[in-house]
């Protein structure tokens, strides 16, 4: 099976070098996409449907095609990677940028030359210390070479890229946010429209992709879109998709594998199963913002569409595993407290609403709830629903408190007849 | 038009609204506390949710923002459905979990715009039971007070202090549910705009300082629509009354000139109405004070004295008309100085004899390139900055607008435009605090700018400039624009200063652009005693007196010695046979006048102003002093006719508008004192007012006759018509359902727009279009001396009736002479040093203090300080 992502990782987890990098085929893809327009990059890249691995999946060469293009176009366009991976559960990126840096920067090189971008900047997680370094090592290494600069590899097309570090809120990966924030400004959400293809970064036309999405545009350039759409399983995108698990699982972990896989397939096979004497009980599938699937969900496949269906989101793609000498609440709680906390404040039902619910599970975990907190909750799920907050936090911050309200419902009343709760041994 | 459906209700409404706008537009209560009308939408609040309609066959809908979704045709909302009904209440009830409730000890009770949308949505049951944040609130001065823990987090603060107003000292910190906004460490506000945080704020997280210090409810204040007297600009005004004592200033509304905003000065600058110094009883010098002293008066007036009366550009046109009258046209004097006449004469003649219009101050932000000559005018007429800054914005908006962004879609704006600034050029003497948005600036004496300005306004004419970059940047700005503006002023006192900037200004239309020109000039009312015709300076009447010391003057509402030198002044005062004196307040001339006549303020006379624009606008008492203070021009008529009791206002103005032409419009400025609606007269108090029969129970149980208004159509009781008056009649804002200033809607024809019945004020002043204006550059400069000297201006203490109330005496700087470093350099002179400089009347000495924007050759000396009063700019002198 081939995983062009992962494949050719040192497995003494050092980074490749460009040197190493290149001897495995990198800059390949960009040299070959320097011979193309930027319209036959852009419409690979839709062939070979790649879709965004952020958690939204959006279809990345449809998002490239609302810049503006041609003569009328403004001069200063930019390309983002968003590298701001704090998503509870969610471990992919770090592993991208640590082990293989360069992958990154080409995969950003072409998409800037698909879009005609000048200047593009790496937005990294502040904690991701060590993946600054070697981005960084990689970047000088890539000026070196002639990959970035003016008139990279005497295409007449210039690049540059920066890194730039966050300072670490969770709101940063929030491509809006990230923009403000890149831009020196309150890490807010902006509305939209208008769309960061339109007015971005600095109020110019801006691509800001996830970091894993990058790093599938090398190969898609390399070995064409037949090959890529040849690696999935699935029929909503091609290639491959890191997965990964958490919680009591044998093997946790970040593991390449056909985009499509079943549910199953991840669990017990890649993640090793549960851990002996622990029992599923739920799985939030592609990071802390995703509803809970349950047992009865482990044939679905994990891709965009399936995920969806069975009335979750496939997200980053990176499971959470709850067992069942866990308690449910206590694991909403930790996350709603999570979300709470990195609401920007913007938006009241975020701002207000997150702390409220995280308060009140608090109260049902120590046993202070109340029956009618249940109602509370709920209504605060319908309260934060999508499209009445400024931006997709607090929805997704509800997706799993709201999912475990249907599926962990006895829990609850549980915790708030008995006034404690039973997962506590002491 | 757009036809859009509203609760399956058809409304024809203007294209490229927002539905919320529509809505409020329409009379409909929605809900809302971030979309301001001056600032537009950003969705942050999420309070004006309703349920859209793709077509009439969607049934489910789709909760949306009003205020941010397009009112296009087509478009299909319901506001009373359940679900978004609901949600509107959830999202109060979530934005007050934190909110201390702490309604009976708030300021802003009784006029909370959170009151009113809590009570619109239905709310009405907590369920929140946790602990709420606390936060520690700042001291930002003496004009607005910090309570955050009843924040509610609409961000209108900040957006109208940074985005809207340009402040930098204050922001939003923090994130969740602990966001504060506030200053980055406790100190005074430094914006000149703090005031309308009051009023942008929903809630009572900033109130008005100086109401708190004498507060009463809304419900209790008498209040009549008033004219700010601090400046020439004349923004509009709602002055309130208790207990004889006036309480506070709020913006009354007028799309024509300040919209919904005030300066600090303006809303602050009331409090010396209520000091200590008013006049309050006729006295005679060394008299027994009262009613006699009116009658020895009017005796010694029917002695038919040799008289001459100094007017006053503050006070108002029908004071000073009535003077005129008493003493004759050719005996009346304008209490200012020869220089501030001829410059105040030479607006007056720019712009009724040129052929370039002025705009109102609410037209001032569309224009697209702004060149400034001479004036400060954060300093001397800070609303039209507050309108400069907006302009500076409208073409890197056009580009947002080329993105198809929406007009009201201001964050999004905001994030096209960044910090990209319109053409916005200044030449000036010293760095003014609109430098952050110009695009060139160059500072110079007033040669240098006038030479600067003709070299600008020929590169105009010729179509190509030659000079410093500075002014081929400017040339070149202004011909690429579709709608210059220039703006000067008199803050210069330099008559060629202000036909320079009409020459550009000129060259402009004569290139066939859409040029406006807008001139500061010093007072209320130096526009309308400008148009009362040819009258001499004060010079004029002190040499007069000099000659024939058999004179009666009479004096109104001067202070002789913040007009002249003291030497003059107190020559001119020994120099009359007898001084009568109309003013409002102790100063140092009235212990030297052989009567006082106590005028009442803005707050306690009727009268009318001319604004800068050469805009006519009318006031109103605001209450009945229980003293002896009258307009002054109603003692003025009593002196003239021999009489007991004035003639109402609205005889005076028949006689003045008869009398001076120019002014005949001011007749249909405001409805006539017999204005009624049905039989109802317009009630100064609301219809909440408390305590109307125990408020004086102290003295008498029997309720007192309320006093009679002959001069208007107001009562000053809570009786008569409670619904919308007619424009120039609004005493308070106020609708059912909406008991704070956001009530303005209930009051305009369409959100943001005029007032139902047109905004009031009637422009008197229109140009020729066939005019042309006589200027060929700089005259000769006169006196001695290396260094010119020139005023500079304090927004806080220039003003010489506002840094007389306390809250704005607090910000009142000391007095400096600024230099350039390299001239103290030179001249071996270090800062705070005390340093004497002469002038043509005497000389001062002040400590020195440098700033390196002033020229080498220019001294600056702050216009109207204590120490500086009675100074006539600008001087040469030398430095020892």
């Amino acid at each position: 099976m081939e995983r062009p992502l992962t494949q050719h990782m040192k497995s003494d987890g050092t980074a490749l070098s460009l040197k190493e990098y290149e001897a495995s085929g990198g800059y390949e893809g960009l040299r070959k996409a320097l011979k193309m327009t930027p319209l036959e990059v852009m419409n690979l890249v839709k062939d070979s449907k790649l879709r965004g691995r952020g958690g939204a999946g959006f279809p990345t060469g449809m998002k490239w095609s609302f810049v503006p293009m041609g003569e009328d176009a403004p001069k200063q366009k930019y390309i983002v990677a968003n590298g701001d991976e704090m998503e509870p559960g969610t471990f992919k990126d770090r592993l991208l940028v640590e082990l293989n840096p360069h992958m990154l920067i080409e995969g950003m090189i072409i998409s800037a030359y698909a879009i005609g971008a000048s200047m593009s900047y790496i937005f990294l997680r502040w904690a991701y210390h060590l993946g600054a370094k070697r981005i960084q090592v990689a970047l000088d290494e890539a000026y070196q070479a002639g990959y970035l600069g003016k008139n990279i590899m005497g295409s007449g097309f210039d690049i540059d890229m920066d890194l730039h570090t966050s300072v670490g809120r969770y709101i940063c990966g929030e491509e809006t946010a990230l923009l403000n924030a890149l831009e020196g400004k309150r890490a807010n959400p902006r509305n939209k429209p208008p769309f960061p293809q339109v007015s971005g970064l600095f109020g110019k036309p801006t691509i800001v992709n996830n970091v894993e999405t990058y790093c599938n545009v090398p190969h898609i350039l390399a070995k064409g879109a037949e090959w890529y759409l040849s690696l999935s399983q699935s029929e909503g995108g091609g290639g491959t998709k890191l997965y990964g698990a958490s919680g009591r699982v044998k093997n946790p972990g970040v593991y390449e594998l056909p985009l499509g896989i079943t549910l199953r397939e991840l669990v017990e096979v890649h993640a090793g199963g549960m851990q002996d004497g622990y029992k599923l009980r739920g799985i939030l599938p592609g990071g802390a913002s995703t509803d809970f699937l349950t047992p009865d969900h482990l044939d679905i496949k994990m891709d965009f569409e399936e995920v969806a269906k069975a009335g979750s989101r496939m997200g980053t793609g990176l499971i959470i595993v709850l067992d069942d000498k866990t308690c449910p609440i206590g694991m909403c709680l930790n996350l709603e407290q999570f979300f709470a906390q990195e609401s920007c404040g913007w938006c009241t039902p975020c701002r207000e609403g997150l702390p409220w619910t995280a308060k009140l599970l608090q109260g049902i975990e120590d046993g202070q709830g109340r029956p009618e907190d249940i109602d509370i909750l709920s209504g605060q799920t319908r309260y934060m629903a999508p499209g009445n907050t400024f931006c997709a936090l607090a929805p997704g911050a509800m997706e799993p408190l709201q999912s475990a309200l249907k599926y962990f419902r006895e829990d609850f009343e549980e915790h708030i007849h008995t006034h404690h709760c039973k997962y506590q041994h002491h | 038009m757009a036809k859009v459906y509203i609760d399956n209700k058809e409304y024809e409404v203007p294209e490229g609204k927002n539905m919320l706008e529509v809505c409020l537009s329409l009379g409909l209560d929605l809900t809302y506390f971030c979309w301001h009308p001056a600032m537009d939408s950003v969705g942050a609040c999420r309070q004006c949710a309703v349920m859209a309609y793709r077509d009439e066959n969607d049934t489910r809908g789709r909760l949306t923002m009003a205020c941010m979704m397009d009112a296009v045709d087509g478009a299909r909302i319901s506001i009373l459905d359940d679900r978004s009904k609901e949600f509107r209440a959830e999202n109060i009830e979530s934005l007050m979990i934190n909110h201390p409730h702490d309604c009976a000890v708030c300021d802003e009770g009784g006029e909370c715009h959170l009151q009113d949308m809590t009570i619109m949505s239905g709310h009405n049951y907590r369920r929140y039971r946790f602990k709420k944040r606390t936060h520690v609130n700042q001291d930002l001065g003496p004009f607005v007070k910090h309570e955050m823990n009843r924040c509610i987090q609409c961000y209108r603060c900040v957006r109208f202090y940074n985005d809207y107003a340009g402040g930098k000292d204050f922001g939003v910190f923090a994130s969740s549910g602990r966001v504060f906004f506030g200053r980055s460490e406790e100190g005074t506000l430094e914006s000149e705009f703090s005031g309308n945080l009051v009023e942008v704020c929903p809630t009572g997280v900033f109130t008005d300082k100086t109401l708190h210090k004498h507060y009463t409810r809304k419900w209790d204040l008498t209040s009549a629509p008033s004219v700010c007297q601090q400046c020439a600009v004349g923004c509009n005004t709602l002055s309130s009354e208790r207990y004889g004592k006036i309480r506070r200033t709020m913006t009354r509304y007028n799309g024509d000139v300040n919209g919904y905003f005030l300066c600090d000065r303006g809303r602050f600058g009331y409090e010396y109405v209520n000091d200590e110094k008013r006049l309050t009883r006729v006295a005679q010098k060394n008299q027994t004070s009262g009613l006699d002293a009116f009658e020895a008066i009017k005796a010694h007036l029917a002695t038919k004295p040799k008289m001459i009366g100094i007017g006053s550009p503050r006070a108002s046109l029908e004071s000073n008309f009535m003077l005129r009258q008493l003493v004759g046209a050719d005996n009346f004097y304008l209490g200012i100085n020869k220089i501030e006449a001829e410059v105040v004469k030479s607006v007056y003649d720019v712009l009724q004899n040129g052929k370039v219009r002025t705009p109102s101050l609410g037209e001032v932000e569309n224009y697209d390139t702004v060149f400034v000559l001479g004036e400060d005018v954060t300093n001397t007429a800070p609303m039209i900055a507050l309108g400069l800054r907006q302009a500076s914005r409208t073409l890197p908006k056009e580009k947002a607008f080329a993105l198809k962004i929406q007009k009201w879609n201001d964050a999004a704006i905001r994030e096209v435009v960044q910090d990209d600034k319109g053409p916005f050029f200044i030449a000036t003497p010293y760095a003014t605090r609109l430098e952050d948005i110009a695009t060139g600036v160059h500072y110079g004496n007033t040669e240098d700018l006038v030479n600067t300005a003709m070299k600008v306004a020929e590169g105009i004419a010729k179509g190509s400039s030659a000079g410093s970059d500075f002014i081929k940047e400017t040339v070149e700005a202004l011909m690429a624009s579709k709608k210059p503006l220039i703006v000067s002023g008199s803050g210069m006192m330099s008559q060629d200063i202000i036909l320079a900037a009409a020459k550009i200004a000129e060259s402009l239309q004569d290139a066939g652009k859409d040029v406006g020109i807008v001139y500061a000039i010093p007072e209320v009312n130096s526009m309308g005693t400008a148009m009362m015709g040819n009258a001499g300076a004060l010079e004029d009447a002190m040499q007069r007196t000099a000659e024939d010391k058999n004179t009666t003057a009479i004096v109104l509402e001067t202070d002789l010695y913040y007009r002249a030198d003291e030497a003059s002044a107190t020559s001119f005062l020994n120099n009359c046979n007898h001084v009568i004196l109309l003013d409002s307040m102790e100063n140092s001339t009235t212990p030297m006048v052989d009567y006082i006549l106590p005028s009442g303020t803005f707050a306690e006379s009727d009268g009318t102003c001319v604004n800068n624009e050469g805009r006519a606008q009318r006031y109103y008492q605001v209450f009945k002093p229980n003293n002896d203070m009258l307009s002054s021009w109603a003692w003025l008529d009593m002196m003239i006719n021999q009489t007991t009791e004035a003639r109402p206002f609205d005889n005076i103005v028949s006689e003045m508008t008869t009398a001076l032409p120019v002014f005949s419009a001011i007749r249909d400025l405001a409805p006539d004192a017999d204005f009624r609606i049905g039989t109802q007269k317009i009630p100064r108090q609301t219809h909440r007012f408390s305590g109307r029969t125990s408020s004086a129970a102290n003295i008498s149980v029997h309720e007192e006759k309320p006093p009679v208004d002959v001069d208007s159509p107001l009562s000053y009781t809570m009786e008569g018509y409670h619904g919308n008056p007619p424009s120039a009649d609004i005493p308070f804002y106020w609708a059912p359902g909406w008991n704070s200033v956001q009530s303005i809607n209930k009051y305009q024809i369409e959100v943001g727009g005029p007032l139902h019945g047109g905004n009031p004020g009637v422009r008197l002043i229109e140009p020729n279009k066939n005019g042309t204006i006589q200027f060929n550059g700089r005259k000769d400069i006169k006196g001695k001396g290396q260094f010119e000297v020139l005023p500079s201006w304090l927004i806080y203490g220039s003003g010489e009736m506002s840094a007389q109330s306390p809250a704005v005496a607090k910000r009142v700087p000391e007095a400096v002479i600024t230099m350039s470093d390299k001239t103290m350099a030179s001249k071996g002179i270090s800062e705070h040093q005390l340093i004497k400089i002469s002038h043509p009347k005497g000389e001062i000495a002040l400590p020195v203090h440098a700033c390196s924007s002033v020229p080498d050759n220019v001294l600056l000396v702050p216009y109207g300080l204590k120490n500086t009063m009675g100074i006539q700019f600008p001087f040469n002198t030398d430095l020892e």
